[in-house]
């Protein structure tokens, strides 16, 4: 009798999902959630559909902080290029999604990249700041290209459309960015055992060593910045496809701050912390609603302080996984898991 | 022909001299040791080789092309690998991968090869971990080779650093301090590993090392430095006999005696 886990291949013992269990289980998630539109609708199908985005543009930015090292203030900044692409690409130039979606990617990946040059010479805080000045430079162009962009009052977005195919309304918006959502991470957790991901996480753990095991630190550091800015960028063509009307004021300052708190809290260099953190961020005002809202009735001066609330329990919140579970909710769940391989053994 | 070549070489920090025209060559296949007393320039001088220093001037050649003024990854390409003094492992990642980190300039997928996994990336990826487990077997790690390297004790991080630079295949190895720190059963093993590095897979060897029965019993020539000066080279039984190197290393106490 087979009586464990046995792999006779290479390729079997680097498969992502080690056991015939993990896959099943992987799978019947996936139903799951194709399933959602048929049990939620209207509001929360929208917090499903905003957690889904989170997670391509979480995924992003745990790219390039969470496994190259690198801290970056300009995600919002990189989100407004994703979705003011679409605007251009959908709204003026009529391409259908399927095109406009990897041209909002690329097109926000080059500027990432560009953003990225200072890399080659800032580290840490440093290149924090050079980042915040990227999402400044870029939130100042957004508002004063009104041409292109609408300037402060914003730009209309059609929904997303193929041919005679459009995905007016979140359901059917749901199964673009579903699949879409799941194929990404797939490509992240891909890349991140082969070449280029090792090299990003060997300039994360030790530049100096990296240069000498032959990788070209500045332009893996570059590509980081690209594929990161690829994913934001994404993030932002669904944003707009989802939002239909955009203006500056969607992308504050104050979002890259909770894209940093959903990696910090989720789990720095995991894909799946990327998941775990999006989910709990984005969920985190929708289930304090959910709280304040009948006790509102009571306490009518809690519908005013919500939105200080909000930012007290998100910040309680990052401080707390900061002590407590510094590795984020990944570790948590490894640690969890781990504890069930064996049960009820000890040993 | 020698396949590291290195003519007077000069490296100054600011005012503060390094190294001043050193001069030495390794031959094919050798085990070649560089000692001297500390600051006298060793590591330095192993710096300029791999590529993290930039010499003031001299000129290096590795089997007869001039490296002087290549990057340390151009240098690694051509054959050159080394270990650090203080252990520079990437810690966050597992043992098999900070091997395969070491098989980086062979590959070629690039982001969508590897973000698909399908067809040649992953063909690539199988590939060179089967490489990577050859070195697993000949330095004896299986046994943590999912081991994140962070949590491993001090021995076994040395070893895993020597197997990432040979996962490398260099023609050129250098080696900083490989047996600091280690125990007596350690430093064997090490010892055995070298040799059988240089014997078996014919791979030159430079090595940095303090344990001077080590060095008298593997190497086949060594150079001495003192405050960045080569004082002495040859074989080991020349230079243990040098007058130079026991004043270096002993001070020069013969004169207090001779007025």
């Amino acid at each position: 009798m087979k009586c464990g886990d046995f792999r006779e291949t290479y390729v079997e013992d680097m498969a992502i999902f080690e056991t015939a269990f993990a896959r099943r289980a992987l799978w019947l998630f996936l139903a799951a959630m194709a399933a959602v539109p048929a049990f939620a609708g209207g509001f929360w199908l929208d917090v499903v559909n905003r957690i889904l985005i989170a997670v391509v543009a979480a995924t992003g930015l745990n790219i390039l902080t969470g496994f190259t090292g690198q801290i970056s203030l300009g995600n919002a900044a990189f989100l407004s290029v994703g979705a003011y692409a679409t605007a251009a690409l959908a709204g003026k130039a009529g391409l259908p999604f399927p095109v406009v979606i990897p041209l909002a990617g690329l097109i926000t990946a080059a500027v990432g990249m560009v953003f990225g040059i200072p890399s080659l010479r800032l580290k840490g805080l440093y290149l924090a700041v050079a980042t915040l000045a990227a999402h400044f430079v870029i939130e100042f162009a957004v508002t004063h290209w009104d041409s292109m962009t609408g300037g402060v009052n914003g730009i209309s977005i059609p929904a997303a459309a193929a041919g005679p195919l459009s995905l007016d309304g979140d359901a059917r918006l749901y199964y673009l960015i579903l699949p879409l959502t799941v194929g990404m991470l797939l490509f992240a957790k891909n890349l991140f055992r082969t070449k280029v991901g090792k090299a990003f996480v060997a300039i994360r753990d030790q530049d100096i060593s990296a240069e000498v095991m032959g990788v070209n630190v500045f332009k893996y550091k570059l590509l980081s910045f690209g594929v990161s800015s690829f994913y934001v960028g994404v993030a932002g063509a669904l944003l707009g496809y989802q939002a239909r009307i955009i203006s500056p004021e969607n992308f504050p300052i104050t979002l890259a701050i909770d894209q940093l708190g959903m990696i910090i809290i989720g789990g720095m260099g995991s894909i799946l912390g990327s998941i775990f953190g999006a989910v709990f961020i984005t969920l985190l005002p929708e289930l304090l609603r959910l709280v304040v809202g009948p006790l509102s009735a009571t306490f009518p001066q809690l519908t005013t302080l919500f939105s200080s609330l909000k930012m007290g329990v998100f910040g309680l919140a990052i401080v707390l996984f900061l002590l407590f579970e510094p590795d984020g909710m990944a570790a948590r769940w490894h640690t969890i898991k781990n504890y069930w391989k064996l049960y009820p053994f000890s040993y | 022909m020698s396949m590291l070549d290195v003519r007077g070489l000069i490296l100054h920090f600011r005012g503060v001299a390094a190294l001043s025209d050193v001069t030495f060559q390794v031959e094919p296949q050798h085990i070649h040791a560089i000692i001297g007393p500390n600051g006298a320039g060793k590591t330095s001088l192993l710096n300029c080789v791999s590529g993290v220093y930039r010499p003031q001037r001299g000129t290096i050649a590795f089997d007869g092309r001039d490296v002087t003024r290549l990057s340390p990854a151009e240098r690694t390409r051509l054959g050159i690998a080394r270990t650090f003094q203080n252990i520079a492992l990437f810690k966050g990642m597992t043992v098999l991968d900070n091997l395969l980190i070491g098989r980086h300039t062979h590959q070629r997928a690039g982001v969508l090869g590897g973000g698909i996994y399908w067809g040649f990336g992953q063909r690539e990826e199988i590939a060179h971990r089967e490489m990577v487990e050859d070195v697993i077997d000949f330095l004896e790690i299986q046994h943590i080779r999912k081991k994140v390297v962070g949590t491993l004790a001090y021995g076994l991080q040395k070893r895993v650093e020597l197997a990432r630079a040979l996962a490398l295949e260099p023609r050129l190895l250098l080696l900083d301090e490989p047996m600091a720190g280690m125990n007596a059963e350690e430093k064997e093993d090490m010892a055995r590993f070298i040799v059988e590095i240089s014997e078996e897979r014919g791979t030159t060897v430079v090595m940095i090392e303090h344990d001077m029965g080590v060095v008298m019993d593997l190497s086949h020539r060594v150079t001495v430095l003192n405050f960045g000066e080569k004082i002495a080279d040859g074989r080991p039984d020349e230079v243990r006999k040098d007058r130079n190197v026991q004043d270096a290393y002993l001070g020069e106490q013969h004169g207090l005696f001779d007025t």
